[in-house]
């Protein structure tokens, strides 16, 4: 714990939902997640509305060329430093979308990518290892 | 009289009543009020340290000034806010402390400062150029319109009974001899209408219109990072403190009562639980509750209190 800045953000990650043009299948996971069975208001994280606010974003969706320079603008747009994850197998690869013309992902191309949470839908149990593991790379 | 010498004043400002001491027992509260929220939705809630993490956080982190915005405005507003807090904090305590040191018309000072929070959030709102939060600065001035009324209305019914007291120090030394006045029928209506304006400041559910989290994106607040979201939210969680001992100060026997931090403790419960148990007004439902309805049983207080009940 040398860092207090690192301390802060691994004691209360704020969290972002961030759907770029997802099936929605993900976003009700993580709406899931955040019901008081999962309770991860624990380990001190909330959901906030802005990215203003925000110390992760939890990016869903496969990544196009509509929604990438949305992606980047909402990034730009959060405080550093901030973590980003992403969830389900579209952020990892293009998913069912490999060959689409449309589909330019993954993330890691165009953002710092902390942690990918494999999975479509991801379990809830998941996601919440995928943001232990890129709160303990810190 | 008592009066504070000068570097009495600074500890009073910097340690005691004033910042050190009001931000540490309101995040302590702030705690308090996440731990009961989720006790009622079955949950374990965070630990102790949590809203002392988030502010260390904030305080460190990165503050963006968006694009356009007034930049003196923006960063200076939440000072507004936190500086009438901490001047409130050393007030109140004071009157509780030594009644007969108060000045005429404290009360309405009071009224004032208690003011200045939602003034600063619409100061700052209306600073940071996004069409959102002008949405929320709209809506917080017609709530801050609406619960003046009733609140206002309110605390006329204390100054009735003491024939026109309008020093902190005289309500206070009145419910020392002839005890509080909530224990009278008019005290009683004016301190449940004070309890739902403080709902209505602090901004919390049903009242948080101004801040709505899924409609508007936290309204008021959606530009603000780092070091000024954490003033505000510093701010916010003085406030959470102050008005309840305002409330206890006014209605219930002061703070240097036996039972005061009980009863202290019963008013943030109470706000806690309203909070957890409503969900969100329209602003005009809002409106509409606290100038007619408030407003009537204000009125119907004050005849009360005339009345001698």
């Amino acid at each position: 714990m040398k860092d207090p800045r690192i301390w802060g953000l691994k004691k209360s990650p704020w969290v972002y939902h961030l759907a770029a043009a997802s099936c929605n299948n993900c976003d009700i996971e993580v709406l899931e997640l955040l019901t008081p069975r999962y309770d991860v208001e624990r380990f001190g994280i909330v959901l906030v509305g802005s990215p203003r606010h925000a110390d992760a974003l939890l990016v869903t969706g496969v990544i196009n060329r509509k929604s990438l320079p949305r992606v980047l603008e909402v990034y730009e747009q959060t405080p550093k430093p901030c973590l980003v994850i992403g969830v389900g197998t579209c952020t990892c690869n293009n998913h069912i979308f490999l060959n689409s013309y449309n589909a330019v992902g993954p993330y890691d191309k165009y953002l710092p990518v902390n942690a990918y949470v494999p999975g479509c839908p991801p379990k809830p149990e998941a996601m919440i290892l995928g943001v232990v593991k890129a709160l303990s790379k810190l | 009289m008592t009066t504070l010498a000068g570097w009495q004043l600074v500890l009073a400002f910097l340690i005691f009543p004033g910042v050190v001491f009001t931000s540490f027992v309101g995040l302590t509260l702030t705690w308090v009020d996440r731990f009961v929220s989720a006790r009622v939705q079955w949950r374990k809630g965070p630990p102790f340290y949590q809203p002392f993490a988030d502010m260390l956080k904030l305080l460190l982190k990165q503050t963006v000034v968006p694009a356009g915005a007034s930049k003196v405005t923006f960063l200076g507003a939440p000072m507004i806010g936190f500086a009438a807090m901490c001047v409130t904090a050393v007030l109140l305590f004071y009157v509780n402390f030594f009644p007969h040191g108060s000045f005429v018309g404290d009360l309405i000072v009071l009224v004032y400062l208690f003011a200045l929070p939602p003034l600063s959030t619409i100061l700052g709102a209306s600073a940071s150029r996004n069409p959102l939060s002008a949405v929320g600065a709209s809506r917080e001035m017609t709530l801050y319109l609406g619960y003046e009324l009733p609140f206002l209305l309110a605390l006329v019914v204390p100054i009735i009974h003491t024939h026109g007291a309008i020093r902190l120090g005289d309500l206070v030394l009145a419910q020392r001899t002839a005890g509080p006045f909530l224990y009278s029928w008019s005290g009683l209506i004016a301190a449940v209408i004070v309890l739902v304006c403080i709902q209505a400041k602090l901004g919390y559910p049903p009242f948080d219109i101004a801040e709505a989290e899924q409609e508007i994106m936290s309204g008021v607040l959606i530009e603000y990072s780092g070091a000024p979201l954490a003033l505000f939210r510093l701010t916010k969680a003085m406030m959470f403190f102050l008005m309840p001992c305002f409330l206890v100060t006014v209605f219930w026997g002061g703070l240097t009562s036996f039972w005061a931090i009980p009863e202290l403790l019963a008013v943030v419960v109470l706000v806690i639980l309203i909070k957890n148990t409503n969900p969100r007004f329209k602003i005009d439902h809002a409106l509409r509750f606290f100038w007619f309805i408030l407003g009537a049983l204000g009125i119907i207080a004050v005849i009360l209190a005339f009345g001698g009940l």
